[in-house]
C-alpha cells in the first residue's frame, strides 16, 4: 500500500497587482487588481515507502507548494492526499509527528541558541523519551559530524554547517517521511557530497522515505531511483532517471580529443555539436549509428588522443521538457 | 503541557540576554517617569475642588506604570511577524503544537523577562528617590502580586490576539498599529483612569484594558479594596477568555487562507 498518495491536487494563489509609480499605487488603493496563479493543477502521485523520489521542476513550477501542502501546512483548493492513512492538513499534529521537514532557504534552528539548547528544545515539542533522544542524537552527531558545532550559536553556523544541523534537527524524532526543499542549495562541493552521502545512507539503513526537491542535477542522479518532473503545476514525467532521459532524448556524446587540430572535422552519422581547439564534441542516436562503428571511423580517419561516450548533461534533458511545455 | 513550558522557559531565558536593551529602557523609563510626574504636579498645583486621586497616589500610580509598560500590548510578538513576513511560520506549523498556544506561552515569557528585568531598578531607583510608595497595605500587596498576574495574561491574550491580525497582511499591520494606542489610553498608562471624567467611568470599567494597569495599581494603593479582588479577577478573566476565544476564532480561519511567502 502506497505510503503517500496525492490525487487531483490544486493550489491556486489571487496576487495583488499594481502598475508601477505612484499613479498605479494611488489606482491600487481604489481599485485592486488581482491575479489568479495556479500554482498546482491537478497533481497526482504516489509513493511506496522506502523510495527516494527526486521532484524537480523550474521556479515557481509549484514543488514547494506541493511539500507545503503535503507536510500539512498550506490547505489546497481541492483534491485529495493521505500520508501513512491521515489528510496532512486536517489532522496536523498526530502528521507532522510522523513526517520531518527541512527547507533549505531557512532554519528550524532557533537562531540566538546553542546548537544543541535548540535540539534538546525539538525533544521537548516532540516528547521524545531521553533514551530515544539520546540514541538518535548520538547517531546523527556521527553522521553528520556535528559533535564540534554543538555549542556554537546558530547564527554563527556557516551555511554548510546549519545545513547539516537543520537535517539533525528533522530526524531527531525518528519520522518515517522526510521532505527536503532544495537541502543542497547553496552549499559548497564538500557540504553537497556530505548532504547527500547521509540522505541516501538514512534511506538505505533506516528505510526512510524521502522526498528531495531541488535544482541541482547531480543530486537526483546521486541519489534519486526515481524522479518527477513538474511544470507550471502539472506533472510532466514521472519515473526513473533513465525513462526521464530516453522519454526526450537517445542522444549520446562522442567527445574527442585529437593529437592536432583538424579545421571542419566531419564524420559519417554524427552531428559536429562543438569543436573547441582539439577537442570535437559529436551527438549521435546510437540506435542508428552504434558507438562502436563510430569509433572505427574517426579513428581511422584521424589521429586521435583520447575518447569517451557520454548521456547528454541531464539539464538539457530537462530543458527540453520545460520548453516542450512550455507556456 | 511539557512542550509549551519548555518554549516559554527558552523564550525566557532569551529575552534576559538582553541586559543592555534593559538598561537603556530602564533609563528611558525613568526619564518619561519624571516628564510624567512633573505634569500632573502641575495640573495639581492648578486645579481647585476636591480630586478623585492624591497626588501621592498618582505618582505611585505613574511609576508602577513606567516599572510594569513592557506587560502592555505595546506590539505585536516580533517573531510571529517576522514568521508571516518571511515563511518561517512554516515551520511553527510544523510543529506537533497548537498554534494558539505556541504563540500565548512565547508571548507570556517575551513579557514576563523584560518586565523582571525593568521592574525593580526602576522600583529602587523611584522608590527611594522619586515618591514611588510602598503598597497601602501587606493586603494590598498580595491582591496587587495576583491582579498583576491578570493583567501579564490578559496582555498576552490581547498581544497574541493583535498577532494573528497579521495574517491579513496588510490591514493587519495597521490595526496592530492603531490598536495599542487606544490600549494606551484605556488602561491608564496615560492618564490614572479615575482622573477621567465621571460620565467616562462606566465604559473604562468595562473595557477590558482597565485590568491591564488600572485594577493592580489601585489594589497597591488601597484605592481599591483588596476586597473587591474576587470581582475584579473575574473582570480580567472574563476579558482574557473572550480575547482567546476570538484570537482561537481568527487564527483558524487565518491558517486556512494562509500564504507562505517566499520561496
Amino acid at each position: 500500500m502506497p505510503q503517500i498518495e496525492v490525487e487531483h491536487l490544486t493550489k491556486t494563489f489571487s496576487i495583488a497587482e499594481r502598475e508601477s509609480g505612484l499613479w498605479g499605487a494611488l489606482k491600487g488603493v481604489v481599485n485592486r487588481k488581482h491575479r489568479v496563479v495556479r500554482a498546482l493543477d491537478d497533481i497526482s502521485f504516489s509513493i511506496e515507502p522506502g523510495e527516494l523520489v527526486g521532484y524537480i521542476g523550474p521556479n515557481g513550477a509549484g514543488k514547494s507548494t506541493t511539500v507545503k501542502i503535503i507536510s500539512g501546512i498550506l490547505v489546497p483548493d481541492s483534491g485529495s492526499c493521505r500520508i501513512l492513512g491521515r489528510v496532512p492538513w486536517q489532522d496536523r499534529i498526530p502528521h507532522v509527528k510522523e513526517i520531518g521537514v527541512v527547507f533549505g532557504q531557512r532554519t528550524q534552528l532557533w537562531w540566538d541558541l546553542p546548537v544543541v539548547e535548540s535540539f534538546d528544545l525539538l525533544r521537548d515539542i516532540y516528547t521524545v523519551p531521553q533514551e530515544e533522544y539520546q540514541r538518535s542524537l548520538d547517531e546523527l552527531l556521527q553522521l553528520l559530524t556535528l559533535e564540534p558545532l554543538l555549542d556554537t550559536p546558530v547564527r554563527q553556523l556557516s551555511l554548510g554547517q546549519r545545513m547539516r544541523c537543520d537535517l539533525a534537527a528533522a530526524l531527531l524524532h525518528a519520522p518515517s517521511i522526510l521532505f527536503l526543499d532544495e537541502p543542497t542549495i547553496g552549499l559548497d562541493a564538500v557540504s553537497k557530497l556530505a548532504v547527500r552521502g547521509f540522505v541516501k545512507r538514512l534511506n538505505r539503513d533506516r528505510g526512510v522515505t524521502v522526498i528531495l526537491t531541488t535544482h541541482d542535477m547531480d543530486d537526483i542522479e546521486a541519489l534519486c531511483s526515481r524522479v518527477m518532473v513538474i511544470g507550471a503545476g502539472r506533472i510532466l514525467s514521472d519515473g526513473t532517471v533513465a525513462d526521464l532521459r530516453s522519454r526526450v532524448t537517445t542522444e549520446r556524446r562522442l567527445i574527442i580529443d585529437l593529437v592536432e587540430e583538424s579545421p571542419r572535422f566531419s564524420v559519417a552519422g554524427a552531428n559536429l555539436l562543438l569543436q573547441e581547439g582539439n577537442r570535437v564534441h559529436l551527438g549521435f542516436d546510437p540506435e542508428q549509428t552504434p558507438a562502436a562503428d563510430l569509433i572505427a571511423r574517426v579513428t581511422a580517419d584521424h589521429p586521435v588522443r583520447d575518447l569517451f561516450v557520454e548521456n547528454p548533461p541531464i539539464e538539457e534533458i530537462i530543458a527540453d521538457l520545460y520548453r516542450e511545455h512550455g507556456p | 503541557m511539557k512542550p509549551y513550558l519548555s518554549i516559554m522557559e527558552t523564550r525566557f531565558r532569551l529575552s534576559l540576554q538582553y541586559r543592555a536593551a534593559a538598561i537603556a529602557g530602564a533609563g528611558t523609563q525613568v526619564f518619561w517617569g519624571l516628564i510624567r510626574v512633573m505634569i500632573f504636579e502641575a495640573f495639581f498645583l492648578h486645579s481647585t475642588g476636591p480630586h478623585p486621586m492624591e497626588l501621592n497616589d498618582v505618582i505611585t500610580y505613574v511609576w508602577l506604570g513606567q516599572a510594569f509598560l513592557a506587560i502592555l500590548p505595546m506590539g505585536v510578538d516580533g517573531e510571529v511577524r517576522d514568521g508571516i513576513r518571511n515563511g518561517t511560520i512554516a515551520y511553527e506549523l510544523l510543529r506537533p503544537l497548537d498554534l494558539y498556544t505556541h504563540w500565548f506561552v512565547r508571548t507570556v515569557a517575551w513579557k514576563v523577562g523584560p518586565t523582571l528585568l525593568r521592574s525593580i531598578p526602576i522600583f529602587v531607583i523611584a522608590g527611594a528617590f522619586l515618591g514611588l510608595a510602598a503598597p497601602a497595605s501587606v493586603t494590598s500587596a498580595c491582591a496587587f502580586a495576583v491582579s498583576l498576574v491578570g493583567a501579564i495574561i490578559l496582555a498576552s491574550a490581547i498581544t497574541t490576539l493583535i498577532s494573528t491580525s497579521l495574517f491579513w497582511t496588510i490591514s493587519g499591520e495597521g490595526a496592530a498599529n492603531i490598536i495599542p494606542s487606544f490600549i494606551y489610553v484605556f488602561s491608564g498608562m496615560v492618564i490614572p483612569l479615575p482622573l477621567l471624567p465621571d460620565w467616562a467611568q462606566p465604559l473604562l470599567n468595562a473595557s477590558p484594558f482597565r485590568g491591564i494597569v488600572d485594577i493592580p495599581y489601585r489594589l497597591y494603593l488601597g484605592h481599591l479594596p483588596a476586597s473587591e479582588l474576587p470581582w475584579l479577577l473575574a473582570n480580567q478573566m472574563a476579558w482574557t477568555i473572550a480575547a482567546i476565544l476570538l484570537g482561537r476564532h481568527l487564527l483558524s480561519r487565518g491558517k486556512r487562507r494562509l500564504v507562505v511567502q517566499g520561496g
